[in-house]
């Protein structure tokens, strides 16, 4: 134990001992444990109990006799693993899955590639009304996402859209954007609108946290405002880049609320569009918590492995020079 | 230090645990049978609703009771409450004594012990107020009683009368003489349709599959059976498939920023919908109040006039009520008193269960339809011919399965995948009663 090797006089057990120990107790044990304990205590009932009881139900099913009407007709019962296995051969799940992928891959590159411009143009030193344009590309984030669902649904169906109505004007006809194949498309929009502001918030801040003596020293060694970026910026904040990738990747595995408020608006997408929606649907549609808790078990664990073999991946370049 | 940190740990989460297993023991011992009460012992009844102004009626039961008081507590909508009071059951406590059910709701809710049965009551003696359609929802087709019904929404057809006129097309009688309309209308403006068939509204394509002769649950012995792939609804999926795929039918969904626009602007000429479409029109298409007429659903066959319901709810008590009889009490007078029923036309502006109450308190048409004083008359003839139905333990999963399969369906606009929609809804809500191991026949 590593407190034996700290504590101070003879070793316990002696009778001079005791009010020593007693003090002991109470600085050493009751103080700090009592000063943790609401810490504690609300980690315990809103971390872990609900975690347990999540993993309790995934095990479960219910169990029917007879019609399954009146009393005791439904129980619950233990299922073992059914519920993981088929949660991962489940076609819909699996399908889920390879949407939000997708979805990943097109929305994470653009948001991220836009908060960097966005932030390296807003730190340049020819920039012109910085605060102005920092508040107004923030501001969206500041909007719900259900929110800005509702309005960008407004701007994406063809028979209240003011482009698609300036488009007839000029005799085109636009594609809808909630067509199957650009449905995609349409949250991504969604999504980047709302989450560039944060992430360039994020960039900016870790650019005005670099000593300027270092962009004197480059603009002496006659780099460029581009070189400085390329060379100098953009690898200094690197940690804040990994960071704000791994938020984006989290966020994008728990798409829910753009294609759950779009979803009424058009037949292209299902109730089971993103793995988070299935488990909606799965928990408070069909009713069956138990199938829900195995698939978010699952859908928690990928998250951590996907975010765990990224930080390995990308960690050491990033911090590399930290250490 | 460090081992009482751990077995402080331990013993949290072994409290936590047991918090969690508590959670779960409850649903098995929680439900005692409701004992009847002293009828002269003041009472204090909760009610989970959510039709408007319901408060301003249950307050003219309490003027009059003042043994059994009643308070409303209000609910977001019918998917809410029925999730909240399934959460309670399983708690064990926290569930009202009474609860708005919408008649689709009950097997489910039967299916978790979620409510009472009331044929022991008063309630019992109500059967000859209602339909037999609507009597066979709120028993199952048993003997036990598990609501009293309030409110209907029997199917009928309204249209735009002055579009009607100008384009010459007589109100179609037939689904036949509708297809023909649908062709004309659209003819006429490549923009206008006499409908659309939406994959939003589970509830909306029941009701017509339930005019054509659908049934999609029934009981047989101890197992269920599921009829949704079967002729009527075949015949139904097919027809609006073939007028999709033609093109004289819109895809689109109902109740959208779109779709209440096609209504304002004329470019969606008809709508079928239930008794309370006034409502929705009014606050959707304003603009058009006067233009529009209801007319009986387009038929089969014309000589055997049948309607289907779109909507409606009962009055439950739920298991976990301490006072069965006066909540049955209170349940029946709401529902067939007539003056509670003239309020409830009033201030909740629902369509009665209750036939003769219907009859007397809905004299006059909405202000939405002044132009048609007989409104109530073509749907107080429609609510007679309304077809029976069985709803089983998963209407949710055969109705999430709709959304997802119609609209996949809709959006090819093919007639074959409406009918494969048919097919996969069936399977579908097959398979779940077998994966929560119903008896399937």
């Amino acid at each position: 134990m590593a407190m034996t090797e700290t504590r101070p006089g003879p070793a316990a057990g002696t009778t001079a001992d005791t009010p020593r120990r007693a003090k002991n107790f109470t600085s050493r044990v009751l103080i700090p444990y009592s000063m943790l304990a609401p810490g504690i205590i609300l980690f315990l009932v809103f971390m872990a109990a609900p975690i347990i009881y999540t993993l309790v139900l995934s095990f479960q099913k219910k169990k029917v006799s007879g019609l399954g009407l009146g009393k005791g007709s439904q129980s619950t019962a233990f299922a073992g693993l059914d519920n993981y296995v088929s949660a991962l051969t489940d076609p819909e799940f699996l399908g889920s899955v390879l949407r939000v992928l997708t979805y990943g891959l097109i929305l994470i590159p653009l948001m991220l590639g836009f908060a960097l411009l966005f932030a390296l143009l807003l730190d340049s030193r020819r920039t012109r009304a910085g605060s102005f344009s920092r508040t107004a590309i923030f501001l969206p984030y500041a909007v719900p996402a259900v929110i800005s669902s509702l309005l960008w649904g407004f701007l994406y169906l063809p028979g209240v859209s003011p482009f698609h109505f300036l488009a007839r004007q000029f005799g085109m006809e636009l594609p809808s954007l909630l067509d199957p194949n650009l449905v995609t498309f349409a949250i991504c929009n969604i999504a980047l609108w709302g989450g560039v502001g944060f992430n360039m918030i994020v960039m900016y801040t870790s650019l005005k946290a670099v000593p300027s003596e270092i962009y004197e020293a480059a603009k002496l060694d006659g780099c460029s405002e581009i070189q400085t970026a390329i060379r100098i910026k953009i690898p200094i904040i690197a940690p804040s880049l990994v960071m704000t990738a791994l938020f984006s990747m989290i966020a994008t595995l728990q798409v829910f609320a753009e294609p759950t408020t779009l979803r009424p608006l058009a037949n292209s997408l299902s109730t089971s569009w993103s793995p988070l929606m299935l488990v909606y649907r799965d928990a408070f549609t069909r009713n069956d918590v138990f199938s829900a808790a195995a698939t978010s078990i699952v859908i928690a664990l990928a998250t951590f492995i996907i975010s765990f073999l990224f930080l390995r991946i990308v960690q050491k370049r990033a911090f590399g020079q930290e250490n | 230090m460090r081992k009482s940190f751990r077995a402080g740990a331990v013993a949290m989460l072994a409290a936590a645990t047991m918090l969690a297993a508590g959670c779960s023991a409850g649903s098995t011992a929680g439900s005692q049978s409701a004992a009847t009460s002293d009828p002269n012992q003041k009472v204090e009844l909760t009610y989970w609703a959510w039709a408007p102004n319901l408060d301003k009626v249950v307050e003219l039961w309490n003027e009059k009771n003042p043994n059994i008081h009643v308070t409303v507590n209000k609910q977001d909508g019918g998917d809410p409450a029925v999730t909240k009071l399934l959460t309670a059951v399983k708690a064990g406590s926290g569930a009202p004594d009474l609860i708005q059910a919408e008649y689709q709701k009950i097997p489910t809710l039967v299916a978790a012990d979620a409510l009472a049965d009331l044929s022991g009551t008063v309630a019992n003696d109500t059967k000859s107020h209602f339909p037999d359609g609507v009597w066979n929802d709120v028993t199952l087709g048993g003997d036990t009683l598990y609501s009293v019904p309030q409110d209907t929404g029997p199917m009928v057809f309204y249209y735009r009368a002055d579009i009607f006129e100008k384009l010459g097309i007589a109100v179609p009688k037939t689904w036949e003489e509708y297809a023909a309309a649908a062709k004309t209308v659209h003819a006429a403006d490549p923009e206008a349709y006499l409908g659309t068939f939406s994959s939003n509204d589970a509830g909306w394509f029941t009701g017509m599959a339930q005019q054509a002769g659908a049934s999609w649950w029934g009981v047989d012995g101890d197992a269920w059976n599921v009829k949704i792939a079967e002729d009527p609804t075949e015949k139904v999926a097919g027809f609006w498939g073939g007028l999709v795929e033609e093109g004289v039918i819109d895809n689109k969904p109902m109740y959208t920023p779109e779709w209440n626009t096609a209504l304002n602007t004329g470019k969606q000429v008809g709508w079928l919908s239930a008794a309370w479409g006034p409502g929705v029109l009014e606050g959707n298409a304003g603009a058009t109040a006067g233009m529009w007429k209801a007319a009986p659903m387009p038929q089969w066959d014309a000589s055997k006039p049948a309607t289907g319901n779109w909507g409606g709810s009962s009055t439950a008590v739920t298991s976990q009520s301490k006072n069965l009889d006066a909540a049955a009490k209170f349940a029946t007078w709401l529902n067939t008193d007539p003056e509670a029923i003239k309020a409830l036309v009033k201030e909740a502006g629902i369509y009665p269960a209750d036939t003769a109450g219907a009859e007397s308190s809905l004299t006059e048409a909405p202000a939405f339809f002044s132009n048609q004083p007989d409104f109530y008359k073509i749907v107080g003839e429609a609510a007679q011919n309304v077809g029976s139905f069985t709803y089983g333990p998963n209407v949710n999963v055969a109705y999430n399965a709709y959304n997802d399969q119609f609209a996949k369906a809709a959006q090819s606009k093919q007639k074959s995948a409406f009918l494969d929609a048919v097919k996969n809804m069936q399977q579908v809500t097959v398979d779940d009663l077998k994966k929560t191991g119903f008896t399937v026949k």
